[in-house]
């Protein structure tokens, strides 16, 4: 995860896509964006409780004339699987960017399940995902889902691979 | 716990007190009777009224009172919808944002699921919850006299204002607003941000 660019990247892709209110629910692997998104005045960071709340959040952030982001660990795409009937019934843009876990190596068998999922999960509630390996693709593929989201509003989301992240070792 | 005194306020008189003279206030409403009550008083092109996403009215609010800073935003649920998004409690007290106000109609019931009895009948006080978590403008409020202050509080103080108002546990005939979210969405932004702001 060291001397990596991906999450300046991404940080870059959501200013680029006017992205102002940023909810997220911490993971490791968002660390580094987490603290670009507190520290830079030009938006806002709002820390959830769950990242249900983020899908109702940014309803009201665009509802209220402002773009917005989720950022989120795989396994959050779980918790939030009835409330996307909000962005698909009222198709609403959603953005999620989510570092995965339980994917490719991964030391926690509680993780898995969600890893396993995550993707099938999303598609099922018709999110469009793009699944990125390498972290050259990362921003890039964030302005993409952003563009899905932003301009169908329809609802997006880039899985951040766990190659890209490294996997914990408890060691 | 002990069983709270029978609550005397009207959910409908409540509702109507709350939206009186309006004006260009923002108005998200919880899915099931509260949704009901806000059509009741008006399907203004302002109110947001859900058909799901339990739990996410108050965090709706949120959002919608950080982007639109100069506007006043009112939630108003009920208790069920708000104990499945309790966690927003905590959200909305770390934004604090100064016009947002969330105001739960407490019946105590599971109106639309067959009037079961949700936690606050047992005692759990949302109102203490919210001040828990960090609001601090929370009251239970209980009769006529309490709304009427209640009123400018919630419409006008510096929030965030977190207020459960206890009403009787009434069915009521249903004031259905509009069903189609994107319907529901454009008119919002419409009458909020302009004619430009339709999809």
């Amino acid at each position: 995860m060291n001397n990596t660019t991906w999450p300046d990247d991404i940080f870059r892709a959501l200013m680029d896509l006017d992205v102002i209110q940023v909810g997220y629910v911490p993971d490791a692997g968002h660390t580094k964006l987490i603290q670009t998104c507190i520290a830079d005045n030009r938006v806002r960071a709002i820390p959830l409780t769950s990242e249900e709340e983020g899908i109702g959040l940014l309803a009201g952030a665009w509802l209220g004339g402002q773009r917005g982001a989720l950022l989120m660990q795989g396994s959050g795409i779980g918790n939030i699987v009835n409330m996307l009937c909000m962005a698909r019934a009222c198709r609403l843009p959603l953005l999620m960017v989510a570092t995965m876990r339980g994917q490719w190596g991964e030391m926690n068998p509680w993780q898995v399940p969600m890893g396993q999922t995550a993707e099938e999960t999303l598609k099922l509630q018709d999110v469009t995902v793009y699944s990125v390996d390498r972290p050259e693709d990362v921003g890039e593929a964030v302005i993409a889902a952003g563009r899905i989201a932003f301009n169908g509003p329809a609802m997006a989301a880039v899985l951040i691979s766990q190659r890209i992240i490294g996997s914990k070792d408890f060691k | 716990m002990t069983h709270p005194k029978q609550p005397v306020l009207d959910r409908r008189h409540v509702v109507e007190n709350l939206l009186a003279d309006r004006g260009e206030l923002l108005v998200v409403a919880g899915l099931g009777a509260s949704a009901w009550d806000i059509t009741a008083a008006g399907d203004y092109a302002l109110n947001f009224p859900l058909w799901g996403g339990m739990g996410s009215a108050a965090t709706i609010g949120l959002g919608l009172a950080l982007a639109q800073p100069e506007r006043r935003v009112l939630v108003i649920t009920g208790d069920g919808e708000m104990l499945m998004g309790l966690g927003s409690f905590a959200t909305i007290a770390v934004q604090a944002p100064k016009n947002l106000a969330v105001v739960v109609l407490d019946n105590e019931r599971y109106g639309e699921t067959g009037m079961q009895e949700t936690h606050t009948a047992f005692g759990t006080d949302l109102a203490g919850m919210a001040a828990a978590a960090g609001i601090a403008a929370t009251a239970t409020i209980r009769n006529e006299a309490e709304l009427q202050d209640a009123v400018a509080v919630i419409r006008h103080a510096e929030g965030p204002i977190m207020h459960v108002i206890k009403v009787k546990a009434d069915t009521l005939p249903k004031a259905v607003p509009p069903k189609d979210g994107a319907y529901l969405r454009d008119r919002f932004r419409m009458a909020l941000l302009g004619d430009a702001a339709a999809v």
